[in-house]
């Protein structure tokens, strides 16, 4: 069917300036303002030791945290796929709570259960376990709110494979991990690789729950985002804006990969 | 009740773990914050929830969300529409580029629209110049909120897009309709229900957003304080049952919004089956 020439070239357009105006320059900013000092000020800034501590302490936390969310995601995927039980959708509403939750609520929960009012401050205190405030605290907001990401991805593909092809491999006697390992695993690779490149960049970049628990100690349990938020906040902006173009490199390397196992499904398809 | 066999092995472990998993992360801390709020006593909680300050974040936190998320429907519909049906060059990278804000930590977001939206930014210059303050204010929190939205409407309504007939476009136009009537009274109803979809999750994510919008709000009191600003301004003055209430507000909020959406989408695809 063929469109009226104006009509396409119109929205095109809008889509092109929107895009531009929302997606494009912000990203162009970043960059243009972590350079305007040149870049030996570019790389003090990124090299500065407590720039390098949020960089360390940013890392173990997705780390950690993709790979908890990982097990779990591909576990619950699993679950709700391959077996038919009762409270399966009560089940899975349930993962996918996380996402409903504001991260400042996620990051509140947590002091909540640990902090300085909660039923195991008395505990904690008498052992001398610091979560609240210290890198566990990180670590739990993280995989809070990056929680449903990898069943999210792995759901919908693990539906539409059925599960033909696992009762085949059960009737010919492999063992539970074997087909998972040899069937599913195979069957499910790109989604599986998106859904941990979109919980790791969730979680490398989380920001109001990490907040929270964090309690903003410089060099301890500083984050890169909230050493992004220090250092603005100090009105050092060029400072910022070059850390903050660490994680734009990040979030463009993701993007990439999403092309790419997009681009690898359909091939398959 | 009859015992239900279940082919392939895994079944007791993978249930396990992830009732585990889930009531460790999830559910108890979810829990301690309800039980830890309900601690605060009935009077104390009402006066802290219906403190004006705090309604009026509310208010921005539901307002500008429910705009951002008005605005990333119509562009959504537009971009969903120009990546399915059209072909032009760049296409690709358009597409690709959408997923931005899920992949762009939302702190950077933040302070790149500041910069941009100020007075002197690249952008915010024009809208200062014909008297639209773009940042500071509550057009800045909208501007955020429509960034961080923009994936959610767009890529719930692709797919439908791509997988709808185009021979009940066809017998429109045969019957006489034009091209905008055949889209709403044709391709908009199938649409719809994800459109709903999508609408939700950004207007849902728009209310608690927290990073893309703390910089560019200016966070001024009875003006363009957020909601989540409240908790976090409750939480710094050590005030943890006066944080959980707002918190909670906030969540019961947030899932009814959710919630009335499954209901007017189960109510649509009821009336549809008749």
């Amino acid at each position: 069917m063929q469109e009226n020439k104006y009509v396409k070239y119109t929205l095109i357009g809008i889509s092109v300036v929107f895009l531009t105006l929302m997606l494009i320059i912000p990203l162009l900013v970043v960059i243009v303002e972590a350079l305007s000092k040149g870049f030996a000020v570019y790389f003090k800034a990124i090299l500065d030791p407590f720039a390098l501590k949020a960089m360390n302490l940013t890392l173990i936390a997705t780390v950690v945290a993709v790979v908890c969310n990982t097990v779990f995601g591909l576990c619950a995927a699993w679950l709700l796929t391959k077996y038919s039980f009762k409270g399966k959708n009560i089940l899975s509403s349930l993962i996918d709570l996380p996402f409903a939750i504001s991260p400042v609520i996620a990051g509140l929960v947590f002091v909540m259960t640990f902090g300085r009012i909660s039923y195991l401050n008395d505990f904690l205190t008498a052992n001398n376990l610091k979560i609240v405030f210290a890198t566990p605290g990180i670590i739990l907001a993280t995989i809070f709110v990056t929680f449903p990401f990898v069943t999210r991805e792995l759901i919908p593909l693990m539906h539409a494979q059925g599960k033909d092809e696992e009762e085949a491999a059960t009737m010919m006697g492999a063992s539970g991990f074997t087909i998972f390992r040899k069937v599913t695993l195979p069957n499910i690779k790109w989604g599986l690789i998106y859904g941990v490149v979109l919980c790791t960049a969730r979680a490398m970049g989380e920001f109001g729950a990490v907040s929270v628990v964090s309690g903003h100690i410089r060099g301890k349990t500083n984050t890169l985002p909230l050493h992004i938020e220090i250092l603005y906040n100090e009105y050092n902006f060029t400072a910022a804006f070059a850390v903050a173009s660490i994680l734009v490199i990040f979030a463009i390397l993701i993007l990439i990969v999403r092309n790419i196992v997009e681009w690898k499904n359909e091939k398959e398809a | 009740m009859a015992k239900v066999t279940r082919v392939i092995p895994g079944f007791r472990f993978t249930m396990g773990f992830t009732l585990f998993y889930l009531t460790l992360i999830v559910l108890i801390p979810l829990a301690s914050l309800i039980l830890k709020g309900g601690g605060i006593g009935f009077g104390k909680f009402l006066q802290t929830v219906l403190d004006p300050r705090v309604l009026h974040s509310y208010l921005v936190s539901f307002g500008c969300a429910f705009f951002a998320a008005i605005i990333n429907s119509i562009f959504g519909i537009i971009l969903a529409w120009v990546l399915v049906r059209y072909e032009f060059s760049c296409k690709k990278i358009i597409d690709g580029l959408i997923d931005l804000p899920f992949a762009l930590p939302t702190a950077v977001a933040g302070i790149a629209l500041t910069s941009l939206y100020s007075e002197n930014g690249w952008i915010g210059r024009f809208f200062y110049a014909i008297g639209i303050e773009s940042s500071f204010s509550l057009v800045g929190i909208t501007i955020a909120l429509i960034f961080i939205g923009i994936p959610f409407v767009t890529r719930n309504i692709q797919p439908i897009l791509k997988d709808l007939d185009t021979q009940y476009e066809e017998a429109s136009m045969m019957l006489g309709a034009n091209r905008w009537t055949t889209f709403r009274r044709v391709i908009f109803p199938e649409i719809l229900p994800s459109l709903l979809t999508g609408f939700g999750l950004a207007f849902a994510r728009g209310v608690g957003e927290y990073g893309s919008v703390v910089f560019i709000a200016g966070n001024t009191p009875m003006k363009t304080e957020i909601a989540p600003l409240m908790i976090m301004s409750k939480l710094e003055q050590y005030d943890y049952y006066g944080a959980t209430a707002i918190a909670l507000v906030l969540l019961i909020l947030s899932f009814l919004i959710l919630f009335s959406i499954n209901l007017i989408q189960w109510r649509m695809s009821r009336l549809k089956g008749i």
